[in-house]
C-alpha cells in the first residue's frame, strides 16, 4: 500500500485535501488493470468506483443501433473517469472501454459516498474537485458540437 | 500640423482680376486645371477653362443631411466651404485598371499598365483638404510599399490652396487641428479680400515652383493692412465653426467603447449607405475586380473605391465577419478616430464636415464621440449581465 | 520638378508593383481530403527566386476567375517548388481545383509576418492545429525538423473533424514515427475503425509534454479554435507573450492599401497574419470586429 499512498498524496487531483482524507482515499484504492478492448464501465450500470489514469486510452462510448458503437470522446493518462459515482442515481450513463492496456486506480466510491454523507468535509472536497471534471468535460463537449471545421 | 518652412516667400497681393492670369499660366505650361464649379445645385471639383467658371458669389448652406446653395451678397469667389467632392477623385481614382492580360493556347501574357498621369492643377484646396492629401500620403506612400499610381498622380499635382474666410455649417477643422489656415503642402495659398471696392488676393509660394509662377504673375508687395485683413478673413472663419469635437484621449475613449450602447443607437439610424465614405476625403478603401470577356481569353484588373459599409467588405468563407450595421458603423468610427493613429500617427479626421452634410439621416461623427465620451461613467455603470452558462 | 510632397519617398519602378502576379505552372495538383487540395507550383521562367519565412501567404490568381489569399505549406528549405494546400470554398478555389499540370496561375507575394520559429530557438515548441490550420504550420515544422538541435521538446498537436479529414497523412506518420517530436492527432468525431483519441485538440494539452514556462506556442486553425486553444494554453501555464495565432480576414491587395483585412488597428496582411497572442488577446473577445 505504501506505493498507492505516495501517489494519491502526489497526484495532483487530490493535491489540497485533508491528512485524514488522504487516509481514508488510500484506504479506498487498489491498483487495477484492463486489457485492451475490456469494458471499464458499462452504461445504466451501478456506478461505484471512479478511476484515475495512469497509463493507457479508454473510450467513452455509446451505441445506437444503426449506427453500433459510438465514441464520444476519450481519456488517456492523468484523467479521472466517472462522476456519476457520485451524482444521483449514481448509473453509469455511458460505456468506457479500454482501447489499450490500461492501467489504472481504481477508488472505492461507494464506501466514499456513504462516509461524505456524515464527513461533510470530505464530501466538499471531493465535489469541489468532480464538479471541475465535469465542467472541463462539458466544455469540451460544447466545442466539439460547434463543428468548427465544417463549411459553413 | 507642422510648420513648413519651405521656401516661403512674402506675402504678395494679386488683384481679383489677374486670377485669370494663373489659369492661362497654368495652361501654357501644360496643367489642366481642376476646381470648384457650380454643376447639379452643388460645388463640385471639375476641369476648369478659366477663372469665370469658378462659382463666383456663391455660397453653401449646410447642416446635418442638409446641402443648399445660396446667392452671396457679394461676388467673392472662394465664399464657401467644401462639397461633395474631394480631391481624391483626382490622386486616388476611383475607378483604375491596374493590368490587362491575354491567354491564348495556354500562354499567358500579363500587360502592365501605362497610367495616365497628366500633370493636374488644383485650384482652391482648402487647409482641411491639404491634411486630407497628407494623410493619404501617409497611408499610400508612407509605408513598405507605394501605389506607383498615387505617387505619379501626387509628383504631377500643382496645388493652389485657398484659407477658408467663411467656415461651413458643419466644419469643425479647428477641432481637428487642420485648419482653417494653410500652413504647408501647397504650391501657391491664396486668402481672399473683399473690402468695398477692394477684391484681391493675398498670395504666399510654399515651394520653388511655386515661386516661379507667383514671379510671372502681376504682383505688388502686401501692405501691412492687407495682411492684417487676411488674418482677419482666418481669424473669422476659425470663429465660425459649425461643430466641435473633444479629442482629448479619443483613441482610448473609443478603445475601451466597443459595448457602448450608443452604437446600437446610432445603428438604428445608420443606412449603411456609404454616403460619408465617398465623401469623407481621407477615406481609402478599395476592392479588387477581376473581369474577363465571354471566351475567357481577355482578362483584367480593376481597383474601384470600396466602403467599409457593405455587407461584402469583411466576407471571408462562410459569411461575413461584420453582418450587423452596429458593426460597420462602429468600424468606420473607430478607424476614422481611433485606430487610424495607431496605424499612421495621426487622427484620420480632418474635421472637413462632409460626412454630416451629406448622411441622408444627419448622423454627426461629433455628436457621436460626444454622446459615448459623457455617457460612458452611465454605461459601465449599468454593466452588462453576466449569464451563466 | 518640384512637389509639394510632404515627404519624397523613391519610386517604385513598375516591374515591382506589387498588385502585379507573376507567371506560374502547376507540376501537380494533389487531393488530399474530398474538400483540400495542394497545388505544387513552378516559375514559369524555370528560373526560381523565391524565398519565403514559414507563416506567409502568397495572392493566388486563376486566370479570368480571382484571386485569394492561400498560406504557402510547403518545405522553405526547398524554394524551388511552391505548394499551397487549400480548401474548396468558393469560386476561385474551384477553378484552382480544375488546374491541370502545365495549367497557368498567377502568384503575388509573399506577404505577412510569419511563425516566430528563429526566435523560437532555446524553447520548447509546441504546435497545435485545427483542420486546414495544419498547412500554415507545416513550413514551421519543416524548418523547427531541420534546425532541432536549437530547441527544447517539439509537439504537435493537431485536431480535425472527422479521421477522413486528416492531412497530410503519410507525413504525420513519418513525424509520429520520430524520437525527437511528439504527434497527438484527435478527430472531433469518430468514425469506422479510430482507435486513436476523439474529442477537441483542446483536450490534448493538458498531457502535452512541454514545459509550458519554456514554451512558445504556435496556433493555427478556426477562430474559435485557436481562441479556447490559447486560453488553454494559458491555464497550462505559457506565457500570453510566448503563444502565436494566424488570423483570417476578408483580403483584396495583400499590401495595406485596399483596407479590407483591418482587424482592430491591424492590418493582417502586413502587421499578421502571425499574431502574439497578447497583442491582440482584448480585440478576440469583441464581436464582429
Amino acid at each position: 500500500m505504501e506505493t498507492l499512498e505516495r501517489i494519491l498524496i502526489e497526484h495532483p487531483f487530490f493535491e489540497g485535501m485533508k491528512r485524514e482524507h488522504l487516509e481514508l482515499l488510500v484506504g479506498c484504492a487498489s491498483n487495477i488493470r484492463f486489457d485492451a478492448g475490456q469494458f471499464i464501465l458499462r452504461e445504466g450500470e451501478e456506478a461505484n468506483h471512479f478511476y484515475l489514469i495512469r497509463h493507457g486510452q479508454v473510450a467513452l462510448e455509446t451505441f445506437a443501433p444503426e449506427r453500433g458503437p459510438i465514441t464520444i470522446g476519450t481519456l488517456g493518462e492523468g484523467d479521472v473517469l466517472g462522476w456519476s459515482w457520485i451524482v444521483a442515481p449514481n448509473r453509469w450513463t455511458l460505456d468506457a472501454r479500454a482501447i489499450q492496456l490500461t492501467r489504472a486506480i481504481a477508488m472505492d466510491g461507494k464506501c466514499l459516498r456513504e462516509k461524505s454523507e456524515s464527513d461533510h468535509d470530505l464530501g466538499y472536497a471531493l465535489l469541489k474537485r468532480f464538479t471541475q471534471v465535469m465542467v472541463n468535460r462539458l466544455f469540451a463537449t460544447r466545442l466539439q458540437l460547434l463543428n468548427v471545421y465544417e463549411s459553413h | 500640423m507642422q510648420e513648413q518652412a519651405l521656401h516661403k516667400s512674402d506675402l504678395v497681393a494679386l488683384e481679383a482680376e489677374h486670377l485669370q492670369r494663373l489659369f492661362d499660366l497654368l495652361i501654357k505650361r501644360g496643367y489642366r486645371v481642376m476646381g470648384p464649379s457650380v454643376r447639379d445645385g452643388a460645388i463640385v471639383y471639375d476641369e476648369l477653362s478659366s477663372s469665370a467658371d469658378l462659382p463666383a458669389g456663391w455660397t453653401d448652406v449646410q447642416d446635418g443631411g442638409s446641402y443648399r446653395l445660396k446667392k452671396r451678397e457679394d461676388q467673392a469667389l472662394f465664399g464657401y466651404a467644401v462639397g461633395p467632392h474631394s480631391w481624391k477623385k483626382f490622386l486616388h481614382r476611383p475607378a483604375v485598371r491596374l493590368w490587362q492580360a491575354e491567354r491564348s493556347s495556354g500562354q499567358v501574357k500579363v500587360q502592365e499598365e501605362k497610367f495616365e498621369t497628366p500633370k493636374l492643377a488644383f485650384i482652391g484646396v482648402r487647409a482641411c483638404e491639404l491634411n486630407a492629401i497628407r494623410i493619404q500620403d501617409k497611408v499610400f506612400l508612407g509605408g513598405s510599399y507605394a501605389d506607383p499610381l498615387y505617387q505619379a498622380a501626387r509628383q504631377n499635382s500643382f496645388i493652389v490652396a485657398v484659407n477658408c474666410g467663411q467656415a461651413g455649417g458643419t466644419c469643425f477643422c479647428v477641432s481637428m487641428n487642420a485648419g482653417p489656415k494653410a500652413n504647408s503642402g501647397f504650391d501657391l495659398a491664396l486668402t481672399e479680400v473683399l473690402e468695398d471696392t477692394k477684391h484681391y488676393f493675398l498670395v504666399e509660394a510654399g515651394t520653388e515652383l511655386g515661386g516661379q509662377f507667383l514671379a510671372e504673375l502681376p504682383h505688388r508687395a502686401a501692405a501691412e493692412a492687407e495682411k492684417a485683413a487676411g488674418d482677419a478673413v482666418v481669424a473669422k472663419a476659425a470663429a465660425q465653426m459649425g461643430r466641435r469635437m473633444d479629442t482629448a484621449d479619443i483613441k482610448d475613449l473609443l478603445y475601451r467603447n466597443y459595448e457602448h450602447p450608443r452604437w446600437d443607437q446610432v445603428a438604428s439610424r445608420c443606412l449603411t449607405c456609404a454616403n460619408c465614405t465617398m465623401v469623407c476625403p481621407t477615406c481609402f478603401c478599395t476592392s479588387v475586380e477581376d473581369v474577363t470577356d465571354l471566351k475567357g481569353e481577355h482578362a483584367e484588373r480593376w481597383r474601384t473605391w470600396d466602403s467599409c459599409f457593405t455587407m461584402d467588405f469583411s466576407y471571408i468563407h462562410g459569411g461575413s465577419v461584420r453582418t450587423t450595421p452596429r458593426a460597420r458603423y462602429r468600424q468606420w468610427m473607430t478607424h476614422k478616430l481611433a485606430t487610424w493613429i495607431d496605424q499612421f500617427g495621426s487622427s484620420g479626421c480632418v474635421g472637413c464636415g462632409r460626412c454630416i452634410t451629406w448622411c441622408p439621416v444627419g448622423i454627426d461623427i461629433t455628436e457621436e464621440v460626444h454622446a459615448i465620451r459623457h455617457s460612458e461613467a452611465a454605461a459601465t455603470k449599468k454593466g452588462d449581465s453576466h449569464g451563466n452558462t | 520638378m518640384s512637389t509639394n510632397l510632404t515627404e519624397v519617398p523613391s519610386i517604385v519602378p513598375p516591374s515591382l508593383d506589387p498588385m502585379l502576379p507573376r507567371p506560374y505552372r502547376v507540376q501537380q495538383l494533389r487531393q488530399e481530403t474530398s474538400d483540400t487540395f495542394t497545388l505544387e507550383l513552378e516559375p514559369e521562367s524555370g528560373k526560381s527566386d523565391f524565398s519565403f519565412t514559414p507563416g506567409q501567404f502568397n495572392m493566388l490568381y486563376a486566370f479570368g476567375v480571382g484571386e485569394v489569399p492561400i498560406s504557402i505549406s510547403g518545405d522553405p528549405g526547398k524554394p524551388a517548388t511552391l505548394v499551397h494546400t487549400t480548401r474548396e470554398v468558393g469560386m476561385v478555389t474551384r477553378a484552382m481545383r480544375e488546374l491541370k499540370p502545365s495549367d497557368w496561375l498567377g502568384v503575388r507575394g509573399p506577404f505577412g509576418a510569419g511563425w516566430p520559429v528563429t526566435d523560437a530557438r532555446g524553447a520548447d515548441v509546441v504546435i497545435v492545429a485545427g483542420g486546414i490550420g495544419l498547412a500554415p504550420l507545416r513550413p514551421a515544422l519543416y524548418q523547427l525538423l531541420a534546425a532541432r538541435k536549437y530547441y527544447g521538446k517539439l509537439v504537435l498537436l493537431y485536431g480535425t473533424r472527422t479521421p477522413a479529414d486528416i492531412l497530410f497523412r503519410r507525413e504525420l506518420h513519418q513525424w509520429h514515427a520520430r524520437f525527437d517530436l511528439e504527434v497527438h492527432v484527435t478527430v472531433d468525431r469518430a468514425m469506422g475503425n479510430w482507435r486513436g483519441n476523439v474529442g477537441v485538440v483542446t483536450t490534448l494539452i493538458a498531457r502535452a509534454p512541454f514545459d509550458p514556462h519554456s514554451t512558445v506556442a504556435m496556433v493555427c486553425g478556426p477562430e474559435v479554435m485557436m481562441r479556447f486553444t490559447a486560453q488553454e494554453l494559458e491555464r497550462r501555464g505559457v506565457a500570453v507573450d510566448n503563444i502565436y495565432l494566424s488570423m483570417e480576414r476578408n483580403m483584396k491587395c495583400a499590401v495595406g492599401f485596399c483596407g479590407h483585412c483591418q482587424f482592430g488597428p491591424s492590418f493582417i496582411c502586413k502587421d499578421g497574419p502571425v499574431f502574439r497572442y497578447d497583442r491582440i488577446q482584448p480585440l478576440l473577445a469583441v464581436r464582429e470586429i
